[in-house]
Parts: structure tokens; C-alpha cells; sequence
């Protein structure tokens, strides 16, 4: 072997590893920048119908700020802010959601899955109904929640060596307390209705309104930046932590930013629009298949997510008889998602 | 001959022992449905239970009382039945996390009872059976068929992961059919918490055949499962018809805890708790463990009932929410137990 390896030989090998990362770079740009321009169409899509339909036009000149009969309330005050809503929390959603698998490297371990949503929302639920907080408030509540949540599930599993297996089954067995929890507290409500029960239980972005999205809003423009930021190290972490530290990246505090963000802005989503359902968990999965394989998809997951949110909120709003919240078409369509993850995941061998 | 001794000890000793637990166990059952009947949101007294019991219901304290009795029954017969069902489980799947209410079982038992509520209209209590055992029968055949893909059969993660997967999909769909039917969904919010508040002398007759016969084929399989916990190909090897031997214990499992569902609601946790509680008294050994847990399970149910009747200020706190609040850290005791290759 070693007498084959001449300079030319060596020369033409860079050039295909270096043409191999370039494709796959474009590959990454444009599923980017085509997510995004699929967000940008729903979210006017979503402004523009609905059971009545205005025109692109009118739509603008509500956004700038005109008055226009009818839309003006409608899209103004109903439309804009429940698909900004959808927006901001699947796209928190899925970045968290994304963050979570790569770190544990395994697609099952999504912060609602192994629990972390259901803390937040526990914290969420027990602040809106028994407290009656202000929604910046709530926010801080559900953020509390879920590292509290977080931070229990971690010290729980560390026993000896650390183990994605037991991480999973544990979070899953404290997210079983904290829903029964959960229902508790809402069938105790004083006055139990259906819309407040679902948002909590599944997701929905019914009543969405300025003063809940501006807590996620900024959580999304501070914690975003803060996870992008460390793509690189995350990356290296990929190829465990002793090549990463030999690549000079700091192991331990890459990790802690890259998990205190991911529970942040998954506390904060929460906060906005509840738990809805399996988005974190769907979103990592399919913007790694959109933009392949590399490092892992935080902006496409944010974007796939924000999608999900906005095109089964969309659905839920007009495509069945009756109004379902946005978690139950999510819920439907994620769970037999998870089901054939698990089948194929079995097939191949892993668990 | 000297080896064997410590072992046996260990095991769980000798049937004096197992007597004595037993015993102990039919005691404290005995005890939690006296104070099932006693407490309540009413105060009553020694004389009132027993002018109520025997026959009277002329005052508000009497006529309590006899509301409590068949609510103690249903408490005690679906502790014990899904302690019995959790049990059959564990040994069938070789898996210290079986339990319904984690396997998704439950949660097939309601898709069942609400397709069928919606799209049949169903509403006599035998119908109700009939759906939640179908139910119940179709999900564990799929969970165990996912989970036992791949390399390794039906390792405890991978029936787990069905299992919640599976239940989070029949949840859902659950959602999804129950929300634009406000009537059907009233009803439904307390039956799905898990409780045994709605207890009638009525549904009990009905479920209460089906139960037994579920016991009872669990119980004959005690034997042939202590033979399967050495191991698919000894157990063959013992003479054992492992795969007969499965699937009848497995449908009696099945039957029970569609039943139970069918009539207290979901209720998780007491079928993972009390076989582990009950290993740990009086050993591994099937024959004695089915019995011994079925009482263990009645007592527990009951128990959680008494707690949630007693302990909030105002209102009580559904079997179903107490038990998982004593079960969901008994999990991950059990978890934090397990050597990590054994997942």
C-alpha cells in the first residue's frame, strides 16, 4: 500500500474529498434557502385564506400598518398572530429538538420525549391556573420548570457511565408523573373547558396573542444566535469528545451552552403555545434527510419545525369538519412517525 | 444438598414464610376496606357501618356507606387483576418493566372503547368489555411485534419505546376523534384520569366473570412460566411448549387488562410495582407470586383510593393520578437498576 501513495495520488484525493464537502455545502445552501422560502409562502398563505380570503395587497397593508376594512381584524389581530406564533414556536421547537438528538446522538431522545416539555408545561399549567401570572411570567415559570426537569433527568440517569438508553427511560417515566400531574391540576380547574385542557395537553395556537409571543420572540432572537454560534464545535463533537478537544474545542462548556439553550427556547415555545406535540421530535429526523448528511441541521430543523407548526395549524383550522389545535394534527402525524423511527432504527440493528 | 439451601432462602424461604406473607397481605386488604368504607368526605361511625351493612339506608351516613361498598369491591378487584396481568407480563416478555399502562395495552384498550362508543354506539358494560379486550389484544400484538424487531428479540428498551410510542399514537388519535363530540367527551375526560369512583353493583357482576376467568388462566400458566424465566431453549428442553405456553398466559395478561381498563380507566403503574414489591417478599416462584400479588394489588389500589378520597382539602384526586405518582419513581428506580447492557 504505502508504495502506491505518490503526491499525484494524494493531490487527487484531496480534490475529491474537497469537491465531496463543497456539493454537499451547495446541498445544505439551497435545502436552506429553499425551507425558508417555503416558510416565507405558508406563512402568507396562512394570512391570506381562511373563510374569507383576502388579497395579497390588503394583506401587505395591514402588515405596514393601514387601515383596511375587515382585514385590518382579521388578519391584523386573528391571522398574523397566530401564524407568527406557529412561526416562532416550531421553529424553537425544532432547533431544541435537533440540539437534544445530536448531543445523545439518537433520534429518540427529544426534549418531548424524554420529558423536558411535559416540566415546562407542569410549571406553565400550575403559574396560569392556580396563579393566574402575567405571560412573561409563565415564561419564566416553564423555563424554571424545564431545567429544573432537565437537570433531574440528567442527575438520575448519571450512574456509573452515562447512558442514552437510561436517559430515555427515565425521561420517559418522570414525563408519565408530570402529565398525570398535569391532568390533575386542569381537571381541578375552576371552570374546565376544552380549548385551555388541549393547549396544554397537545399544543395549540388558539388565542394567540402579542403579549405571549413577546417573551418567545426575544428567547428566539437571544438564544438562536447564541446555538448557530457554536455549529463548528457542535460538529466536532460529533466525532466524540476526545477528537473534538484534540480540534481544540471546549468540550464541557460547548455542551452546557448547547443544552441550556435547547431547554430555554423549548421552556419558551412552551410557554407560547404548550407542548405541541412530537415537533422537536419530528423536525431533527426529516431536515437531516432534506439537507443530508454532515453536521447537524440546527437552521433546517428550525425551519422544518416552523413549517410542521404552521402547515398542521393550517390543516387543523380548515381541513377537517371542526377546529382541532395544531398538537392533535402534530400528535397524529408524529406518532406513527415514531413508530416506523423505532421499526427502521430495530432493523438495522441498533436500539 | 448443602448449596441448594442458601439459594432457596434467598429465594424467598420456605412456604412457612410465604404462608405468613400471605396471610399479612389478606390482613392488610382486610383492613384498607374497612377504612375504605370509613373515610370519605362524610364521617361515619362503627354503628352506621354496621346498621348500613346490614341492610339499612335511612341516613345520609348509611346511605355513603353503601355508595363506598362497591367502589372498595371494584378498587380491590382491579388492584388485584392488574397486579395478576403485570405479573403474567413480566414473565412473559422476561421484561422487569411490563406493566400495561406501559406497553401501550391500555391505551389500545381505550382507542377501542372510544371508536366503538362513536362509531357503534355502544353502551351496555359487556360491550364495553368486548371492545377494550379487542383493543387491549391488538396493541400488545403490535408493540411486541415492533419491539421484538431486529438484533437481540424484545429487549426491556425497545417493548418500553413501543410501548410509549404506541400509546402516544393512540392517544392522539384519541384527541383527534374525541374533540369535536363534547358530550362523548365529557364522559370520557374521567374514565380516561383512571378511578373507580363510578362503581356499581351492576358493572361489577359484569366484569366480574371475565376477571376471574383471566386469574384463573394466568394462575394455571404460573408453572409453565417459572420454567420459561430459565430461558426459551431450557424451558423446551424442561418439556415446556414455550410458544403454547406464552400465548395463553399472555391472552389471559390481555383479557385482564382490557377488562380493567374497560371499567376503572387507564390506570398505569400498579401492574410494574407490585410483582417486583412482591419478588422481593416471597421470591420468583410463579405459583405463590400470582397469588401472593393479586392481594398485594388490592391492597395498593385500594389504598391509592383511600389517599386520593382523604387526603385533598376539597374534592379527591383520581386512583389513577395517585398511582402514578408512587409509580413513575418506582420506574426509575428499576431503570437506575438495570445493568446497561441489559437494556
Amino acid at each position: 500500500m504505502t508504495s502506491t501513495v505518490t503526491p499525484a495520488r494524494i493531490a487527487a484525493a484531496t480534490q475529491l474529498v474537497a469537491a465531496g464537502r463543497h456539493r454537499r455545502s451547495r446541498r445544505r445552501i439551497i435545502a436552506v434557502i429553499a425551507l425558508a422560502a417555503g416558510v416565507l409562502v405558508v406563512f402568507t398563505l396562512s394570512l391570506i385564506f381562511g373563510h374569507t380570503t383576502y388579497s395579497l395587497t390588503d394583506v401587505l397593508r395591514v402588515i405596514a400598518g393601514q387601515e383596511v376594512a375587515g382585514a385590518s381584524f382579521t388578519v391584523g389581530e386573528l391571522r398574523l398572530p397566530r401564524a407568527t406564533l406557529a412561526v416562532l414556536s416550531g421553529f424553537a421547537f425544532g432547533i431544541a429538538g435537533v440540539t437534544f438528538q445530536s448531543l445523545l446522538r439518537n433520534p429518540l431522545a427529544a426534549p418531548d420525549i424524554i420529558g423536558i416539555s411535559s416540566g415546562a408545561s407542569a410549571a406553565a399549567v400550575v403559574a396560569i391556573i392556580l396563579l393566574s401570572w402575567s405571560p412573561t411570567a409563565v415564561s419564566l415559570a416553564a423555563l424554571a420548570g424545564a431545567l429544573v426537569t432537565a437537570l433531574a433527568i440528567y442527575l438520575l440517569s448519571r450512574r456509573g457511565s452515562f447512558a442514552g438508553a437510561r436517559l430515555i427511560l427515565i425521561g420517559i417515566g418522570i414525563a408519565a408523573m408530570l402529565d398525570s400531574f398535569i391532568t390533575y391540576v386542569l381537571s381541578r380547574a375552576a371552570a374546565w373547558d376544552v380549548q385551555t385542557a388541549m393547549q396544554w395537553l397537545t399544543g395549540s395556537v388558539n388565542g394567540a396573542n402579542w403579549g405571549s409571543i413577546r417573551p418567545l420572540a426575544i428567547a428566539v432572537a437571544v438564544i438562536a444566535p447564541l446555538i448557530f454560534m457554536q455549529a463548528r464545535n457542535f460538529a466536532a463533537l460529533g466525532l466524540g469528545d476526545d477528537a473534538a478537544a484534540a480540534l481544540g474545542v471546549r468540550v464541557e462548556r460547548t455542551r452546557l451552552t448547547l443544552v441550556l439553550g435547547a431547554v430555554g427556547l423549548m421552556a419558551f415555545g412552551t410557554a407560547g403555545s404548550g407542548p405541541i406535540a412530537f415537533v422537536a421530535f419530528m423536525a431533527g429526523p426529516i431536515a437531516g434527510r432534506i439537507v443530508g448528511a454532515g453536521r447537524p441541521p440546527l437552521l433546517a430543523a428550525g425551519l422544518v419545525g416552523a413549517l410542521l407548526v404552521l402547515i398542521g395549524d393550517f390543516l387543523g383550522q380548515y381541513a377537517f369538519g371542526t377546529r382541532y389545535p395544531v398538537g392533535v394534527v402534530t400528535g397524529a402525524l408524529g406518532a406513527p412517525f415514531l413508530i416506523y423511527l423505532l421499526i427502521r432504527t430495530y432493523r438495522a440493528g441498533g436500539s | 444438598m448443602t448449596q441448594s439451601a442458601p439459594i432457596r432462602s434467598r429465594q424467598g424461604g420456605s412456604a412457612l414464610i410465604r404462608v405468613t406473607w400471605i396471610l399479612i397481605a389478606v390482613a392488610v386488604v382486610v383492613l384498607l376496606a374497612v377504612a375504605s368504607v370509613s373515610f370519605g368526605s362524610r364521617d361515619v361511625t362503627w354503628d352506621q357501618i354496621v346498621s348500613a351493612l346490614s341492610g339499612h339506608s335511612d341516613t345520609f351516613a348509611e346511605a355513603a356507606i353503601l355508595k363506598r361498598v362497591p367502589r372498595t369491591v371494584l378498587a380491590i378487584l382491579v388492584g388485584a387483576v392488574l397486579a395478576v396481568a403485570g405479573a403474567t407480563l413480566q414473565a412473559v416478555t422476561r421484561n422487569p418493566l411490563a406493566d400495561p399502562g406501559i406497553l401501550g395495552i391500555s391505551a389500545g384498550a381505550s382507542l377501542a372503547v372510544v371508536i366503538s362508543i362513536v362509531v357503534i354506539g355502544i353502551a351496555a358494560p359487556w360491550q364495553y368489555i368486548t371492545a377494550a379486550t379487542c383493543g387491549a389484544a391488538v396493541s400488545a400484538v403490535l408493540v411486541y411485534s415492533i419491539g421484538s424487531l431486529g438484533r437481540g428479540g424484545a429487549t426491556p428498551l425497545k417493548l418500553v419505546l413501543a410501548g410509549a410510542a404506541t400509546t402516544a399514537a393512540f392517544t392522539s388519535f384519541v384527541s383527534a376523534i374525541l374533540l369535536p363530540r363534547v358530550a362523548v367527551l365529557q364522559d370520557f375526560r374521567f374514565w380516561q384520569i383512571g378511578g373507580v369512583g363510578g362503581a356499581t353493583w351492576e358493572r361489577i357482576a359484569v366484569v366480574g366473570p371475565v376477571l376471574i376467568v383471566g386469574v384463573l388462566v394466568c394462575a394455571t400458566s404460573a408453572r409453565g412460566l417459572n420454567s420459561l424465566a430459565l430461558g426459551d431453549d431450557m424451558a423446551a428442553g424442561l418439556g415446556v411448549n414455550v410458544r403454547r405456553t406464552r400465548l395463553i398466559a399472555a391472552a389471559g395478561a390481555v383479557l385482564l387488562a382490557g377488562a380493567a381498563t374497560a371499567i376503572a380507566g387507564p390506570i398505569g403503574f400498579v401492574g410494574l410495582i407490585v410483582p417486583h414489591l412482591c419478588r422481593l417478599l416471597i421470591g420468583p416462584d410463579n405459583r405463590w407470586l400470582i397469588p401472593f400479588a393479586a392481594l398485594v394489588g388490592a391492597a395498593l389500589l385500594t389504598a391509592a383510593d383511600v389517599v386520593g378520597r382523604v387526603l385533598p382539602t376539597e374534592g379527591e384526586i383520581e386512583v389513577g393520578i395517585v398511582t402514578a405518582f408512587i409509580g413513575a419513581p418506582f420506574f426509575i428506580w428499576i431503570v437506575r437498576r438495570q445493568k446497561v447492557r441489559e437494556l
